[in-house]
């Protein structure tokens, strides 16, 4: 190889550039704007007595709210897992080869998404009026192999809990919907060019690629389903919204009893955002070539410039 | 005389109104190797797909291995053929794709090894053994742990081949391997697949690489709107086509 030409000899590195930034007068301007104004908000809010803040203090903590509040968590927690089980469910039968299928998935969409969710809520609770006695066994007026009364099986809650989530599938199943339908038809192909069935297919190859697709709107929906299970208040169950009502209906401190569930609920969502931003990472995997840093990495590289963010690239 | 790995007599496909395949009759002998040209729509790739169970035939006669396609012949009428027995038959033929197809969220390593768990029940550690074995067969055993997004159209290609003979085929199937490939990485792929030759594999390729056919083809068919226009010995096809179409055809790629 000696009578190949020599390599390009390397250069010598240069200096790095050490040049003065751009100033940005009106970008500080309005920060301090900005700050003024909210600084101004707070200040009016503490310093006015209507507000009545020790008020919300000792009801911020109160058993009832609490109490509350664990409905409100619990009912969003089942509602979203009926609707996201559900959504998958009708999902698929709408992609269906047989019309029967996909139609019926359809027909369901159809009714649920097209009637109120507050009308649902209501009927589930006076579904007793309907069918008194609910019970498995032989179609069409057959005999019966099991049967409970409506009233005892259909509690407020459980009325809630079924029309939140079974309103939930509905909408679900348009989301998980386009997500299997975001997913190239090549690897459907090479995985049944393996030998692989329809259902492992679906499950293993076509889903946890759509869940990309699936993942933002699913948070989106969690975080909806958290405020929309105030609606269960009209069935009288005591969930967080309820229970202040309860509350402020005997010692008339609405607007403070408002203010702390306000604070809860967006406590909650919030914890949900975060959630949802590491959930939508982790399902990113593979899509990109090297992966964003976390907002507290990149915090961590301003505060310690020199630290690299500790080789997360 | 052995029974043919692949045997068409008159294979007929239709889409709606369109005729893709009019006819096509061939014949691949066990560890043969078959390249397949022909102008862009002549219906390779349909053809492929039919001997893959991806597409079902019309009329004529399609085989593999002595079995029919698609179909189980009970005295003298056909059934169609349940879902089960088109998978069982599906995993004993790989299929390489133009643009790979690699499952972008599984690393090269869980490509190889997802039908051999899923469909063949093989335990996952000694899928993983097998899997590293081959990947380092088609030069990639350093980047067993590499999602598809962080390899080159070559690399990603060699996995697919990879992930195809996991499953032990008895017949590999490339429809346009390296078209969809820059110049310079359509030596490594096609190594590969001399490499297969060598070994005795039965391929059916469907390539516009004349340099690869002539040195490893053992038969070139030229297809041309749903027909076998000119079949014979590489060399001939090559340097003394019959046909004006293939001429034609032939002095365009060449
Ligand atoms: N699923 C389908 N539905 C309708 N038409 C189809 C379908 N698949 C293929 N075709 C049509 O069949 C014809 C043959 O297609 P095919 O993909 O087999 O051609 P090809 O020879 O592989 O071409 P190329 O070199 O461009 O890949 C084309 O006209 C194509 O549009
Ligand atoms: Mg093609």
């Amino acid at each position: 190889m000696s009578d190949v030409a020599a390599e390009p000899a390397p250069q010598q590195r240069p200096d790095d550039i050490k040049a003065v930034p751009v100033k940005h007068p009106l970008r500080w301007v309005m920060a301090v704007l900005v700050a003024v104004l909210a600084a101004d908000a707070v200040w009016s809010a503490a310093s006015n007595p209507r507000f009545q803040w020790g008020i919300f203090g000792d009801f911020f903590f109160d058993s009832r709210i609490f109490h509350g509040l664990q409905i409100t968590l619990e009912l969003t927690v089942l509602a979203m897992a009926i609707g996201i089980l559900l959504g998958i469910v009708l999902a698929v039968m709408r992609l269906s080869p047989n019309p029967l299928i996909s139609g019926g998935a359809s027909f369901y969409v159809w009714i649920f998404r097209g009637t109120p969710v507050l009308v649902q809520i209501l009927l589930w609770n006076y579904i007793g009026a309907l069918y008194p006695e609910i019970s498995l066994g032989v179609p069409f007026g057959g005999p019966d192999l099991v049967s409970v009364s409506a009233n005892s099986l259909i509690t407020p809650f459980v009325a809630g809990m079924l029309a939140l989530g079974l309103n939930e599938g509905a909408y679900m199943a348009e989301i998980v919907r386009a997500g299997i339908l975001s997913v190239d038809e090549g690897q459907g192909e090479a995985s049944q060019a393996l030998g692989m069935t329809r259902l492992q297919t679906m499950r293993r190859i076509v889903l946890p690629q759509a869940m990309r697709v699936i993942v933002p709107p699913t948070g989106n929906e969690t975080i909806s389903m958290l405020k929309t299970s105030s609606l269960v208040s009209v069935i009288a169950l005591a969930d967080l919204t309820y229970s202040a009502q309860l509350i402020y209906s005997t010692n008339y401190k609405t607007i403070q009893l408002l203010l702390v569930i306000s604070v809860w609920y967006l406590i909650f969502t919030t914890i949900l955002s975060v959630g949802q931003y590491y959930l939508e990472r982790r399902f990113g995997r593979g899509s990109m070539r090297g992966q964003a840093l976390t907002p507290l990495q990149r915090l961590r590289l301003t505060v310690f410039p020199r630290h690299e963010g500790g080789g997360a690239l | 005389m052995s029974t043919p790995m692949v045997l068409a007599e008159g294979v007929h496909k239709r889409f709606g109104r369109l005729e893709v395949l009019r006819g096509i009759s061939l014949e691949v002998q066990p560890g043969q190797v078959m390249c397949m040209l022909g102008p862009s729509g002549s219906g390779k790739s349909t053809f492929l797909r039919c001997i893959n169970h991806l597409e079902k035939i019309e009329a004529g006669r399609l085989s593999v291995d002595g079995e029919l396609v698609g179909y189980r012949q009970e005295g003298d009428r056909l059934h169609e053929l349940r879902e089960a027995d088109v998978v069982r038959k599906r995993a004993e033929i790989g299929m390489v794709f133009q643009r790979f197809n690699l499952f972008p969220h599984m690393t090269a390593l869980q490509n190889v090894c997802e039908a051999p768990v899923q469909v063949r029940g093989v335990p996952r550690e000694q899928a993983r053994e097998r899997g590293a074995e081959l990947l380092a067969r088609v030069g990639l055993g350093h980047r067993l742990s590499a999602y598809p997004s962080q390899l080159s159209g070559g690399q990603q290609q060699r996995v697919a081949i990879a992930r195809a003979l996991a499953m032990d085929p008895k017949l590999m199937l490339f429809d346009e391997p390296t078209s969809a490939l820059d110049p310079e990485l359509v030596g490594e792929v096609l190594d590969v697949m001399r490499g297969l030759a060598a070994d005795g594999m039965t391929m059916i390729v469907v390539s516009h690489e004349i340099g690869f056919a002539r040195e490893v083809a053992d038969t070139m068919v030229f297809i041309d709107e749903g027909l076998v226009v000119e079949s014979g010995p590489p060399e001939q096809v090559i340097s003394a086509p019959q046909h004006e179409r293939t001429r034609a055809f032939l002095s365009k790629v060449l």
